[in-house]
């Protein structure tokens, strides 16, 4: 991303949130409006990509639900994030993990890294 | 005064106060130093012609190294000329302050040149069918006319050709922020033109 694009925007970049890389299992608080209300919901899976740079980024957290996979793409800068917790970290040998939608169950878990 | 000249920096995203996620163009506008005022009784209309950029004394020629000194500015790289009743003097500065969040523009530029293109890209053909019995006419535009009568092909027929290159105004985007220490507008959707291209931004009433 050229530079002078990306100090126009820099006020827009956040630093509050944790890093973390595919693999991880993270935690993210999300603000979700409902006509006046906003409250906030958590969605928790494993990260299995991330993409972009700068404000561009995005991460894919992808989960288990009701025995239904479920992927949800997040852009890293958005204000709808309230926060990101780190669960657990993963030790994975690619940047992106495209290969566990075909897997599913045991075949499906991601080593631990300590 | 409506209008300035610029640059485009490129897009990119910016977030709205509701957390929504907005396309944007970078634009970098002005500062742009009135050239020369054209008035009803010298020119027989009224016009303002800004001056954008730098450019090399060397580079310049001689006439309009001439034009540049008469208004005691700096040779610039665009000279552009735009209609319009605001009372200016030679020398004046048109900065982004002209105009403000929430205001519609219009942005005039150059597209990107895209070369030869065959008439799906250039017209938006739909091209051939890929079975019953088709070969070799994916992309091809078809029958070009009937036969001995007329025994010519009608003029403006859509045909393949260069595209692209060419002026384009994208009307009603929104300004969305502006950034007056870098000269910089933050407009909504896109503008014609590479990046680093120039650009025309006037506001629209």
């Amino acid at each position: 991303m050229n530079d002078v694009l990306q100090a126009a925007v820099k006020e827009y970049v956040r630093t509050d949130l944790p890093q973390f890389r595919a693999g991880d299992r993270v935690a993210v608080d999300v603000k979700v409006v409902e006509g006046t209300r906003s409250r906030v919901q958590t969605f928790e899976g494993d990260v299995i990509a991330l993409s972009g740079s700068g404000i561009n980024r995005t991460f894919t957290v992808r989960k288990i639900s009701g025995g239904i996979g479920v992927e949800r793409i997040f852009p890293l800068h958005s204000p709808n994030i309230e926060a990101i917790r780190v669960v657990r970290l993963g030790r994975v040998r690619r940047a992106k993990l495209y290969y566990l939608r075909k897997l599913r169950g045991k075949a499906a878990r991601i080593k631990e890294r300590r | 005064m409506d209008s300035i000249i610029g640059t485009k920096v490129g897009m990119t995203r910016i977030f709205d106060e509701r957390g929504r996620d907005l396309p944007v163009t970078v634009i970098t506008a002005g500062p742009c130093i009135v050239c020369q005022v054209k008035t009803g009784e010298t020119d027989g209309y009224r016009a303002v012609q800004l001056a954008f950029g730098e450019r090399k004394e060397s580079k310049t020629s001689r006439p309009l190294m001439g034009h540049f000194k008469k208004a005691g500015i700096n040779p610039a790289r665009v000279l552009r000329e735009f209609r319009t009743d605001a009372e200016h003097q030679v020398g004046d500065v048109i900065t982004v302050d002209i105009f403000q969040v929430g205001d519609r523009v219009k942005v005039v530029g150059t597209t990107k040149g895209k070369g030869f293109t065959g008439v799906m890209k250039r017209h938006g053909f739909h091209g051939g069918r890929a079975s019953h019995g088709k070969k070799d006419q994916l992309r091809a535009g078809g029958s070009v006319g009937a036969s001995s009568d007329p025994s010519r092909v009608f003029p403006g027929l859509k045909m393949a050709g260069h595209s692209g290159a060419a002026r384009f105004t994208a009307r009603n985007l929104k300004v969305v922020k502006i950034l007056p220490d870098s000269n910089q507008i933050l407009v909504l959707g896109a503008v014609p033109g590479p990046p680093n291209g120039t650009v025309y931004v006037t506001r629209q009433v």
